[in-house]
């Protein structure tokens, strides 16, 4: 009898524990993205771009190439290092308020015009970092310390929904939903993220990937208790799915 | 090679191809128009990448990204588009990058209109954007002085990691003039280890301006602080057109200082002992020739286009010692010699006050 | 008959459950004890009956789990 190790940490992430609330799941998503980048072999040629919010110390857990960006910035800050490093795989990580609100123009308009970098989005429903005001992915009548009655349409308008948007444009090549609340999605999300990454290797264009995540702090619920708060209230308005794949770019 | 006629704002262009500029970021604003048209055609010649950005903000953080991986990188705009950059100037400064940005200023505030000004000194020279932190800034008054100052540019940004704004004017921009490109090959800049560009056989590099904890944010300031020392002590640059034996000295850059020069030269002949110091620094300020001057001028005279704002740092050199006396124009008109010369008069023969 | 381990690093876990839901077999259970952090840490209760699955390494948002599994 031998023992193998089945799961362990990803050599591309650090040994740092993460400052992410206990029960947030934007820690697996942390991990793979690191998963990808070890099973691709690229993590020393690859450069990711960080947001503002609650991942903005994403640079300390991946051990690689890292470059800040201001709070929606991503994706411009991203094209200037793309245009440097063609030949490098460049990512950017933001969360919703980030890429759906401060930054819709430069997510839009990286996408438009195809840049070859892979954009991923973590969409938890509201400003984690900031203490849990509406964001632009907030669900109607979500509570929020700024939706204290819950999210008003007629006051705060509609969550946006971004993955769909950047899919109709042509510039897009890849663009998908997942959530990481159980095992199937997070196996799920994995192979979409891998997607996304093998999307620029092989030159197809802009990827966008969001990921559903939860906010147990500032959802006011327990890690398990958010789970089923994100499929009964989330999930719903924010289906999972594929919305353009590389071979639909050309048509 | 021979002089040739070029535009202020291609011959800025083309001074930054050779000065290694092989990355170029950039969104539409009168009176700039030519330095992304040109370098629209130009960069890729030189196999580089010319981008129009969706945004003045999006522009200024590409160009934070191409900083970050180690390229020789410029911008250019002017005024408005100027004010939108200032958050990316701000992260770009403090993460300690070298990119170029040209500020083809205009009258302001607000839209303002598309004449000539320089009321965006406080803003290039101050800091601009938020926290602790330093542009060097050429004020050049002539186009040849665009193209040897942009190409210097490049250097001064590799050298002390900083970035570096060309304060120009509308008029400087769009004014021709006979030009000649001393630089004969294009640049290269330095070797960069610490750049993002993939962690190859190295410990990872990291490129950012944030520092949560206070005591390593403040010796990250300290230490920017000793960089700021260290350009102020070794970079400042003037021009000193006869003003070591004065009553009057003049004080003025750029487009303005070029009209200061005549009024200089018709108060000579008409036996007024006037005298110009003007900086081709202005950040770091040159301050020491104003103070000196103070000993044997009975006065000054700060000429801007603006309400004000670089007399304030004559005032700060001259230190009480002489009145500093201002003239200005806004709204994008420019000083007359008649005008700039009445006021020297004025003040010469009123006696010091 | 797969057999495996979870073995859940004390001083990584923040006790959020995640893994306690995740597991088929419903073996894991959070401590009494607290760790260093303050968290009641992730235990296996019965480690002879996993199975190597690694569904709570796959759900933990700390990367405090590893698995091995022995085939016999």
């Amino acid at each position: 009898m031998s023992a193998a190790k089945v799961f362990t940490k990803p050599a591309s992430m650090t040994d740092k524990i993460m400052h992410f609330c206990p029960g947030c799941t934007h820690g697996i998503i942390q991990r793979l993205v690191a998963e990808v980048i070890d099973e691709l072999d690229i993590r020393e040629n690859t450069i990711a771009v960080g947001p503002v919010g609650c991942a903005v110390f994403c640079y300390d857990y991946w051990d690689v190439d890292f470059h800040q960006a201001s709070h929606g910035r991503a994706p411009a800050v991203a094209t200037g290092v793309k245009r440097v490093h063609p030949d490098k795989v460049v990512f950017s990580l933001q969360g919703d308020g980030d890429i759906a609100a401060i930054g819709t123009t430069e997510i839009v308009h990286a996408a438009a015009r195809g840049e070859k970098i892979s954009c991923l989005f973590v969409n938890n429903s509201i400003y984690g970092m900031t203490g849990g005001q509406m964001a632009p992915t907030t669900i109607v009548g979500q509570k929020t310390t700024t939706t204290p009655g819950g999210r008003d349409s007629n006051m705060a308008g509609y969550p946006v929904k971004l993955t769909e948007m950047l899919a109709v444009l042509d510039g897009t090549a890849y663009s998908a939903r997942v959530s990481v609340h159980n095992p199937a999605n997070v196996i799920k999300a994995k192979k979409v993220i891998k997607k996304a990454f093998e999307v620029q290797i092989k030159g197809e264009g802009f990827a966008i990937v969001e990921i559903l995540s939860t906010c147990p702090t500032n959802w006011g619920l327990s890690p398990v208790e958010s789970i089923k708060w994100l499929e009964e209230n989330i999930l719903p308005y924010f289906p999972i799915g594929e919305f353009k794949t590389p071979g639909e770019v050309s048509r | 090679m021979s002089k040739v006629l070029m535009k202020g704002n291609e011959a800025v262009a083309e001074a930054a191809v050779l000065g290694g500029c092989r990355y170029f970021f950039g969104y539409p604003i009168t009176p700039q128009n030519e330095i992304p048209e040109y370098l629209a055609k130009r960069l890729p010649e030189v196999g580089g990448t010319f981008l129009q950005a969706e945004s003045e903000i999006s522009a200024i953080n590409m160009v934070f990204g191409a900083a970050g991986s180690g390229a020789r990188v410029m911008t250019s705009s002017s005024g408005p588009g100027i004010s939108l950059k200032q958050e990316g100037i701000s992260y770009i400064s403090g993460a300690e990058l070298p990119c170029v940005i040209v500020n083809m200023v205009r009258g302001g505030p607000g839209l303002g209109n598309i004449g000539p000004a320089q009321s965006d000194y406080f803003q290039a020279t101050k800091g601009g954007g938020h926290g602790d932190y330093r542009l060097i800034v050429f004020g050049p008054a002539s186009v040849q002085e665009l193209v040897d100052l942009t190409i210097e540019a490049f250097e001064l940004a590799d050298r002390y990691r900083n970035p570096v704004m060309i304060l120009g004017d509308g008029i400087l921009g769009q004014m021709m003039e006979p030009v000649e490109f001393k630089v004969k090959e294009i640049r290269k800049g330095p070797e960069k280890p610490w750049a993002a560009t993939g962690a190859k056989g190295r410990a990872r590099n990291l490129i950012t301006s944030l520092y949560i904890v206070p005591e390593e944010l403040e010796e990250h300031c300290r230490k920017l602080k000793e960089k700021y020392d260290r350009i102020a002590a070794v970079e400042k640059r003037h021009e000193s057109y006869f003003a070591d034996d004065t009553e009057i000295v003049l004080a003025a850059y750029g487009t303005t200082a070029r009209i200061c020069k005549a009024v200089v030269d018709q108060a000579r002949d008409e036996g007024i002992r006037a005298g110009l110091i003007r900086p081709v620094t202005l950040w770091p300020f040159p301050d020491e020739p104003y103070y000196k001057a103070a000993e044997h001028a009975d006065a000054f005279l700060t000429v801007e286009m603006s309400n004000g704002q670089m007399v304030e740092d004559v005032r700060l050199s001259v230190n009480g010692r002489k009145p500093v006396h201002f003239l200005g124009r806004t709204g994008g008109i420019v000083p007359t010699k008649a005008e700039i010369y009445a006021e020297v008069k004025k003040i010469v023969e009123g006696g010091v006050r | 008959m797969a057999k495996g381990r979870a073995i859940i690093c004390e001083d990584r876990c923040k006790g959020c459950g995640l893994c306690v839901t995740a597991c088929p077999q419903g073996l894991i259970e959070l401590s009494k004890k607290l760790n260093n952090s303050g968290f009641h840490p992730a235990v296996v209760s019965d480690m002879e009956k996993c199975k190597g699955c690694a569904l709570c390494a796959l759900m933990c948002p700390d990367v405090a789990i590893e698995v091995e599994k022995e085939e016999s």
